[in-house]
């Protein structure tokens, strides 16, 4: 007979709401009639989204005392919670973003097959999001690879859902195949872990480590090795970033707004939480391992991202980049180290946004890729969004124009307290070298004339006439910058956020 | 310590301003009406708050201290001093000129010029209030992002290389800093200024040295300096050297010397070396510049020189008359680049080949360029005299050769700003002037007479800084304890 664990069905009200509003939409994608499908299958995304913040919310309030629940299966604590609150916000900015741009814009001449997926769409992005939402908060290693499967999957299918999109197709399938590498590392690894201690939770995992004397075990190290590595796939840091670019490239821009904020969250949050409460006997080599990832990521990304013309591409090498700061935070290993993860998380994932979304305003307007060359002058015709692109590049800069100002100097001196000086030194190297692309998208927006813009007149959709008018990606905007921007002003509450949440992993 | 929002006003007017222009659809006219008072009201605020201001007192004053991140004791810390009071004084007043010369030659895109024009305000007063080194590197940065756009989109033809140079090189700078910054801030638990205790590492000195000299800039780190000075609008040009090239001055004086006296005392010589050389080398380059702006650019170079010279010099005078030589070099060299921009507007050109003659028939551009430019290469008497012959004698103090070498740079301070006023003003009409050529406006005197108003009040009360700058008129007991 088959046991039933208890089961706390509150732990899991995010990851219901998201999965019901799921159903909910794949349902009006046979019931609700073509017309209305695009209004029905947004308002249920944004419900199911909002239900989730709420839900999220309610749990960091209710959990100060971190425990798993469902019998060791998934954490129900403040890191959990907040983890979540950010993906259903970042998942709630996209389905505004996605309302005017997916899927099947560029067949607005074609009514009728226009709204033909679009609440498909949505619901696999719920389902992507509820996925996500477990996985941060997964308490062995089954439930963090049936996790890990589940948003990957969906994941796939939504970097390959707009078919008329040259090269979507092709992106879903680059991230289907290494991204399958990367899985099947994590799963080869968890083998190794269990192999060699005998356990799947987290916490067993550590003591049996510790009951056993197995800190130099073999198996362990190497599986504790595959592990990192298929974390760093999700994570797209170096040297697994290789499908980024591509990926990035050639998803449609609103599912490349979302994975590059939500999916990086997931995965280096989880990261954080695996590494120290599974492997804290482990902590001299998994701290090295990250710091070596953190400064490949610095190196490559912002090397690569200099020469780069297509912008979503140099977007996804700046995002290698990012993550690299990240997982200086990370390779700390300390208390201050997550704090600083988890702030820099915050407006980390708003700015990734926000610049994809931009980038995808601009994209519809020309209805081509969008190139250094071709923003030229979109800093004044659009002067909301070029404002913000403005602010969002110096932010990530690492000028104080927003949040990732404060969350670099967080991880830096995260950095020096572990002792790491050279850390520090990188870094800033780094950041001065990811100046010279950040100040070349505004220059290209700003200090190029739009004279000067060798346009082929918008290839499908807009022909002359002012831009289309996409209240709600400027609404998606506007947040991203107020939270992008307002982080750095409310650096305090904030930390005070993070340092609850990452109180309960020690 | 009584708390007060007068500093904490002083930022954040200009600042919201800038928002509030960006947001509201108005009207050239209306934009530059509402930049310009609010440039005005920032001065009027600056001079009530001068008026309170205890200079017999040594501590911070008006000040205002909130938590910013609480766990690394990071605060949003500010006040002042008697020398940032009268720094601030300069910002404030030169950009209030440059805010009115955009106005005045109507810049294109208003809204977004003076914006950022408000928002730069904003942020080189923070530089000089901040008492926190994350708020102070804050502050520091944030110039930086309205300079780039204001250079970059209303600059000249080369302006995106010059863009870039500048930008890369403060940078580079300013991020060394950053890294000295937390590694001081991690050792010390605490980033204040006020409270923070001495370190005695070069390494974190020179960090943050890197910054200043290449923000004053001193030679050799002034490679930026030709281009972003050559390429800028004229206003900005002279916010950059009239305000912005303080700010690394002021952060050798408020943060490099008094928080690491030993690395200070141990560098002096190389540091006195570099700022002597920037002089005679700056100098010599101005009096080799083919135009207008060149030579201003490059007297600026040799001006921070002697500023340095006279900050490194450590003795009472040299400090004394370090921070008057600031005020008064500030308010000479946007003098100097607005009445540039004045001469370019008239004759498209600021090279002296195609210049000359100007004087006849243009008494009031003759007048002011010829006052300016006495003032500049301190004639006995002006305000800039009574600024370096306090650096000369803080020198002297310290060694008999760096006086020598810093009278030198006096010298050819003359020959350059004379072959300047001879350039434009007399010698034969150059062929770019036309009789259409007028005198300056109404509006351009508006703006260059209070600069030099001032200039000439400063010169008759020289004492009204350099008497009114450190608690006790004793800036090296001051200085030694870190501005307790």
């Amino acid at each position: 007979m088959i046991h039933t664990p208890p089961v706390d069905w509150f732990a899991l009200s995010t990851i219901l709401a998201l999965l019901g509003a799921s159903g909910i939409g794949l349902l009006g994608a046979v019931l609700v009639p073509r017309r209305a499908r695009r209004p029905f299958s947004a308002v249920v995304s944004g419900l199911g989204f909002t239900g989730g913040i709420v839900a999220a919310v309610w749990l960091y309030v209710d959990s100060p005392n971190g425990h798993t629940v469902v019998s060791g299966a998934f954490y129900r604590d403040r890191w959990t919670a907040l983890a979540q609150v950010t993906i259903c916000a970042v998942g709630l900015a996209t389905t505004f973003l996605s309302v005017e741009h997916l899927p099947g814009w560029r067949r607005e001449a074609d009514r009728e097959r226009r709204d033909d997926h679009v609440a498909e769409f949505f619901a696999v992005l719920l389902a992507c999001a509820a996925g996500m939402a477990f996985f941060v908060g997964a308490a062995n290693l089954m439930t963090l690879f049936l996790s890990l499967e589940w948003f990957s999957i969906a994941l796939y299918v939504l970097c390959a859902i707009d078919y008329d999109l040259e090269g979507s197709l092709e992106a879903g399938l680059k991230y289907l195949i290494v991204g399958s590498f990367g899985s099947a590392g994590l799963l080869f690894g968890s083998a190794l872990v269990y192999g060699a201690t005998g356990s799947i939770g987290f916490q067993e995992i550590a003591t049996q480590v510790g009951r056993q004397g197995l800190d130099r075990n073999l198996l362990l190290v190497l599986g504790l090795a595959l592990i990192i590595a298929g974390l760093g796939f999700k994570s797209s840091a170096a040297p697994f970033h290789m499908w980024t670019p591509d990926v990035y490239e050639g998803a449609p821009t609103p599912v490349t707004a979302f994975m590059s904020a939500a999916t990086k969250v997931a995965a280096l949050l989880l990261a954080m939480r695996l590494m120290l409460i599974a492997f804290p006997q482990e902590a001299n080599l998994w701290t090295w391992a990250f710091a070596g990832i953190a400064v490949a990521s610095l190196a490559i990304g912002n090397l690569a991202a200099l020469v780069q013309r297509n912008v979503k591409r140099l977007l996804a090498y700046s995002s290698i980049s990012q993550a690299g700061f990240m997982l200086i935070g990370l390779s700390a290993g300390t208390a201050l180290g997550a704090r600083a993860l988890m702030y820099y998380m915050v407006p980390y994932a708003a700015t990734a946004f926000g610049s994809f979304a931009i980038v995808a305003a601009r994209e519809r307007e020309l209805g081509e890729p969008v190139t250094l060359d071709n923003l030229a002058g979109f800093g004044w015709e659009r002067p909301f969004l070029g404002v913000a692109m403005w602010m969002f590049m110096l932010g990530f800069a690492g000028l104080p124009a927003s949040g990732v100002f404060v969350g670099k100097i967080y991880v830096l001196v995260a950095a020096y307290d572990h002792g790491w000086a050279w850390l520090v030194i990188v870094g800033v190297v780094a950041t001065l070298v990811s100046l010279y692309y950040y100040l070349g998208i505004v220059r290209a927006m700003y200090m190029r004339p739009s004279e000067e813009l060798p346009v082929t007149p918008g290839s499908v959709v807009v022909t002359g006439g002012s831009p289309p008018r996409e209240r709600l990606l400027h609404v998606a905007v506007g947040a991203a910058l107020a939270v992008s921007v307002g982080s750095l002003f409310a650096v305090q509450p904030l930390i005070d956020l993070a340092r609850h949440a990452a109180s309960s992993l020690f | 310590m009584a708390m007060s929002t007068v500093t904490s006003v002083l930022i954040w007017l200009p600042i919201g301003a800038a928002i509030l222009i960006w947001m509201l659809p108005l009207s050239r006219y209306a934009t530059g009406s509402l930049a310009l008072l609010v440039s005005l009201l920032e001065v009027g605020f600056w001079i009530e708050q001068a008026a309170r201001f205890d200079f017999s007192q040594s501590g911070l004053q008006f000040s205002d201290r909130a938590p910013w991140f609480g766990d690394l004791h990071v605060f949003y810390h500010v006040g002042e001093y008697g020398f940032s009071l009268w720094l601030v004084g300069l910002t404030t007043v030169v950009m209030a000129a440059c805010v009115g010369y955009g106005f005045w030659v109507g810049r294109d895109r208003p809204r977004a010029y003076f914006g950022l024009m408000l928002f730069l305000t904003g942020a080189t007063v923070g530089v000089f209030v901040a008492q926190d080194l994350l708020l102070f590197y804050a502050f520091f940065e944030a110039m930086l992002i309205p300079l780039y756009i204001l250079i970059g989109v209303w600059g000249g033809p080369g302006r995106l290389g010059a863009t870039l140079k500048f930008v890369i090189y403060t940078m580079t700078g300013s991020l060394l800093m950053l890294a000295a910054i937390v590694v001081y801030g991690v050792q010390a638990g605490t980033f204040d200024l006020v409270d923070g205790p001495t370190s005695a590492s070069r390494w974190l000195f020179l960090g943050f040295m890197l910054a200043f000299v290449i923000k004053s800039p001193l030679f050799p780190f002034h490679g930026w300096l030709p281009d972003a000075y050559g390429e800028s609008p004229p206003e900005v040009t002279a916010v950059l050297s009239g305000v912005i090239a303080k700010a690394g001055l002021y952060g050798m004086l408020r943060i490099a010397i008094p928080t690491f006296p030993e690395p200070a005392s141990y560098y002096r010589t190389a540091i006195l070396a570099l700022a002597s050389a920037s002089l005679v080398y700056g100098s010599l380059l101005a009096f080799r510049s083919p135009g207008f702006r060149g030579v201003v650019a490059y007297s600026s170079l040799a001006q921070s020189g002697l500023i340095a010279l006279g900050l490194f010099s450590g003795t009472n005078l040299g400090f004394d008359g370090a921070v008057l030589q600031m005020v008064a070099h500030g308010l000479v060299s946007a003098s100097l680049f607005l009445i540039a921009g004045a001469v370019e507007r008239r004759t498209t050109t600021g090279e002296f080949r195609l210049l000359g003659g100007m004087a006849r028939g243009r008494p009031a551009l003759a007048t002011l360029l010829m006052t300016v430019g006495v003032i500049s290469l301190a004639v006995p008497g002006s305000a800039a005299f009574a600024g370096e012959f306090l650096i000369l004698a803080g020198a002297y103090q310290r060694a008999w050769w760096w006086a020598v070498i810093g009278a030198t740079g006096i010298v050819l301070a003359a020959m350059y700003m004379l072959r300047l006023i001879s350039a434009v003003l007399h010698e034969a009409r150059g062929s770019t002037v036309s009789d259409e050529a007028l005198d300056l406006r109404p509006g351009e005197l508006a703006l260059v007479v209070p600069l030099v108003g001032v200039l000439l009040a400063l010169s008759v009360w020289p004492a009204a800084i350099s008497g009114h700058s450190f608690a006790g008129d004793n800036p090296t007991s001051v200085v030694q304890e870190q501005f307790k």
